[in-house]
């Protein structure tokens, strides 16, 4: 076979300057051809839907805001191990640790702690990476709709602890959701 | 006298242990070793992480040896085979020695401030199983405070008597060892005195795992954050040869140099190790560099980078200067451009 006659794409047609027929000429077979494809389309299932009042649901791996969670006593799991900000490929997120003292072991899990933990969103690219590395199931992609607030200074979008830890009510929520 | 290791021959002194012969060669076959550490006599044979397998005793007696031996504290014989990584026998020793050590050990390298540049971390990595089967209580001591410069975790601890060998080698009088036999054995001061010695600091750089670190960087940073360099200053009490551990123009941590086997190259003071945390002090050589596969090389360009030129307007790839400030950092004042209404 030769290069001319292969059609690589399978969709390969020979075209013809062939004079048309009267009855192709006055066209009424190909409109009411056009037409019958309109008419089937009236009756399908619309593929669109009207935004703002419905929403699609999200895939299962949709990726939303980072939340740093607490176990089920209320503290934080993160213990600033780095491996976030290690495997972050946006390199978004910083830390800084510190020590636990003693009358905070109700607020902190482990020895050490996050006392700055900040992911920079405009940098983040939602990769979940964060997610994967960390050893203590602290950091998580969570299914939020908003991801951020729009706002006009840089600074706002330097998301502290403030915005990322789980907020208490939620985990005591969560607690006794499981011990019920 | 004449080895073969793995297949590859060399001609060593007579006196030579094996693992001294393997790390001439180098490469793959060089053993590992937890305890064994060259600039320390009498150290090795605890841990039996470099455990070879003898093929051929000698010229004189060809018979194999029995059981597998400890390389570190084995002397070379002439016409001597060696069989290390080599062997299935002893990479499956190698397995259930790892898995010995970590019985015990915490898991809790994530507030280690070992992590990345821990022998028992490199170990478990590269000869180690992936899974635990000890499902017992790991055994727990109290915390000891051996005074400001050094963090005594005694949960970590392995045993493998590098310490103890630095105290006495180095230091004049010993003031700490280990106590308790068995399960129960640990590295203390005996009496909780604080090691005021002008060398216990080496006790840091020595220690193959997280029992032993600089109190004066715990908790700063991660090692692989920090941007190692070589530097060294005019000391009186040693040679003053150093590796500084920085973070932007910050010195969070200062060790001796250490070799591809984790061996400082020189022991330091504790002037240089604690005290000296200007970088006006030093005399930074340049970066300093690492095994390939080291976390440590993590953002580390020890190869001068040229800045990429971009025929384009001036301002358009950094931004306006009043555009450009330093994100993450807690004493930039936040300036609200929020437009007023």
């Amino acid at each position: 076979m030769s290069i001319e006659t292969v059609s690589l794409s399978g969709r390969k047609k020979q075209v013809a300057n062939k004079k048309m027929t009267f009855a192709e000429r006055i066209y009424i077979i190909a409109i009411a051809k056009g037409m019958w494809t309109t008419l089937k389309h009236m009756f399908k299932k619309k593929v669109t839907i009207s935004y703002p009042e419905q929403t699609r649901p999200f895939s299962d791996v949709y990726r939303g805001r980072h939340m740093l969670m607490r176990d089920d006593e209320g503290r934080e799991r993160c213990t600033a191990c780095g491996l976030c900000a290690l495997s972050c490929p946006a390199e978004a997120i910083t830390m800084k640790a510190a020590e636990r003292t003693a009358d905070e072991k109700h607020l902190y899990r482990e020895e050490k702690y996050a006392e700055i933990y900040e992911i920079n969103m405009l940098r983040c690219i939602f990769c979940g990476l964060c997610e994967e590395a960390c050893p203590k199931q602290a950091i998580y992609l969570t299914k939020s709709k908003q991801i951020v607030f729009s706002d006009t200074s840089r600074e706002s979008f330097i998301f502290g602890k403030e915005e990322l830890v789980m907020p208490l009510e939620m985990a005591i929520k969560n607690t006794q959701k499981t011990q019920a | 006298m004449k080895v073969t290791i793995d297949g590859q021959e060399i001609d060593v002194e007579p006196g030579t242990t094996i693992l001294q012969a393997a790390r001439l060669i180098g490469g793959e076959s060089v053993p590992p070793a937890m305890c064994y550490y060259s600039k320390l006599k009498g150290s090795g044979g605890k841990c039996r992480c470099c455990l070879v397998e003898v093929s051929k005793g000698s010229e004189a007696d060809p018979r194999p040896m029995p059981k597998l031996m400890a390389s570190c504290v084995t002397g070379v014989m002439d016409g001597m085979e060696v069989k290390s990584i080599s062997s299935p026998r002893v990479t499956e020793a190698r397995k259930s020695v790892t898995e010995f050590l970590l019985m015990n050990h915490p898991l809790d390298c994530p507030v280690c401030d070992q992590a990345g540049e821990c022998d028992l971390q490199n170990l478990s990595y590269n000869h180690g199983k992936e899974l635990t089967r000890f499902h017992e209580e790991k055994r727990t001591f109290e915390p000891e405070d051996l005074g400001n410069n050094i963090q005594l975790h005694m949960n970590r601890c392995i045993l493998c008597y590098r310490c103890v060998y630095t105290a006495e080698q180095l230091t004049d009088g010993r003031v700490h060892g280990v106590v308790g036999r068995g399960d129960h054995a640990q590295i203390s001061t005996c009496v909780s005195a604080a090691i005021e010695n002008e060398y216990s600091g080496n006790m840091i750089d020595v220690c193959p795992v997280g029992a032993l670190t600089d109190k004066t960087f715990r908790f700063k940073s991660r090692v692989w954050f920090n941007k190692p360099f070589t530097a060294h200053r005019n000391c009186d009490k040693c040679c003053g040869k150093t590796t500084l551990w920085m973070f932007g123009n910050e010195i969070q941590r200062v060790t001796a140099r250490k070799d591809e086997y984790h061996e400082v190259e020189e022991f330091i003071c504790n002037e240089c190790r604690f005290d000296h945390k200007d970088v006006k002090d030093w005399v930074i050589e340049g970066p300093r560099k690492f095994e390939k596969f080291s976390v440590i090389n993590q953002n580390n360009y020890t190869r001068k980078l040229e800045p990429v030129q971009i025929h384009t307007e001036k301002q358009i790839l950094k931004g306006r200067e009043q555009d450009r400030k330093k994100i993450s950092m807690v004493d930039v004042p936040v300036i609200d451009n929020t437009p007023k209404s």
